[in-house]
């Protein structure tokens, strides 16, 4: 059952991630691309990292590809003038695909793990926890420094993207409050008695 | 029995498609950044495999922290490339070869 799930999950991940790079319309590279995320979710929760998993969901396909998604709907591109190298360029690039398949294979082929690597571990996972639990208890406890960083890393990089993106647009009107508030009916206001049949 | 391999196997297909889209879509920076999406994938599928695999959490950990750079990256790809398509009117990649604002 668990294998029938893995083979299922593994290539849905690899169709996906296939058509991600081939397809012709980014908005569907960008839906391939989420199927992609959630099968290798799928493929976390068979492992046992459901934590794993369900962050995948929730930043890779609620926020990454949804950005992705609003980048391509917004940007008004002719994207089949973009596609028209694709030919030309997949006689190299499958090329270098199987070279480096190969590189894979001919690495991993005879690679087996060490039979130290058990005396090596940092953090064994303890067996009377969760998942969520036992990270928890190690990221906030052994890694807190590197979480304090991750945490510096988005909020660096969500500045830097509004600081990217921030326009501030000078042929537009703009309603200006403060001058809105300070304007009051003695420096707007001129009374005038106007004489009948002589006008101002 | 599913073991180890076989997801290194999966993570390894998932790079080199990663990297083949790099090759295919040298035009299209948006198909680009998804490229790099799909490799930094593979890589947290390798780190959990070899995670579980082992017994050792630090890998899920660090997971998490690939993950992070992987968010972060994509924000401030993708703002440069919002940026850059204001003032050129085009993303293809050979236009970016100008080198001040």
């Amino acid at each position: 059952m668990s294998a029938v799930a893995f083979y299922l999950f593994a290539m849905t991940a690899i169709i996906g991630g296939l058509l991600t790079v081939i397809s012709r319309n980014p908005v569907y590279s960008v839906l391939w691309l989420i199927l992609s995320f959630l099968s290798s979710a799928g493929l976390f929760v068979l492992l046992g990292a459901e934590f794993i998993a369900m962050l995948l969901i929730i930043v890779y396909v609620g926020a990454v590809a949804v950005l992705f998604l609003f980048v391509v709907m917004m940007l008004d591109i002719d994207f089949a003038k973009l596609k028209a190298g694709m030919a030309q360029y997949m006689p190299l690039a499958l090329l270098i695909a199987v070279v480096i398949l190969m590189q894979f294979v001919v690495a991993f082929g005879v690679w087996e793990p060490s039979h130290i690597a058990e005396t090596k571990r940092t953090q064994v996972i303890p067996a009377e926890y969760h998942n969520t639990e036992a990270l928890g208890l190690i990221l906030y406890d052994e890694y807190f420094l590197l979480f304090q960083v991750a945490g510096l890393i988005l909020l660096v990089a969500m500045i830097g993207a509004i600081i990217l993106t921030l326009r501030h647009r000078q042929d537009i009107k703009r309603q200006d409050v403060l001058a809105q508030m300070y304007r009051d009916p003695k420096i707007s206001l001129e009374l005038r008695d106007v004489k009948s049949g002589q006008g101002l | 029995m599913v073991g180890l391999e076989h997801y290194l196997t999966v993570a390894a297909t998932l790079f080199v498609i990663g990297i083949f889209g790099l090759f295919l879509n040298r035009k299209n920076v948006i198909i680009l950044l998804m490229s790099i999406e799909l490799m930094l994938l593979a890589v947290n599928i390798n780190l959990v495999a070899f995670s579980v695999s082992l017994g050792d959490m630090v890998g899920q950990v660090f997971t998490l922290f690939v993950l992070t750079v992987a968010a972060a990256e994509a924000a401030i790809g993708l703002a440069i490339l919002v940026c850059f398509f204001r003032n050129r009117g085009s993303i293809a990649v050979e236009d970016i070869n100008v080198m001040k604002g």
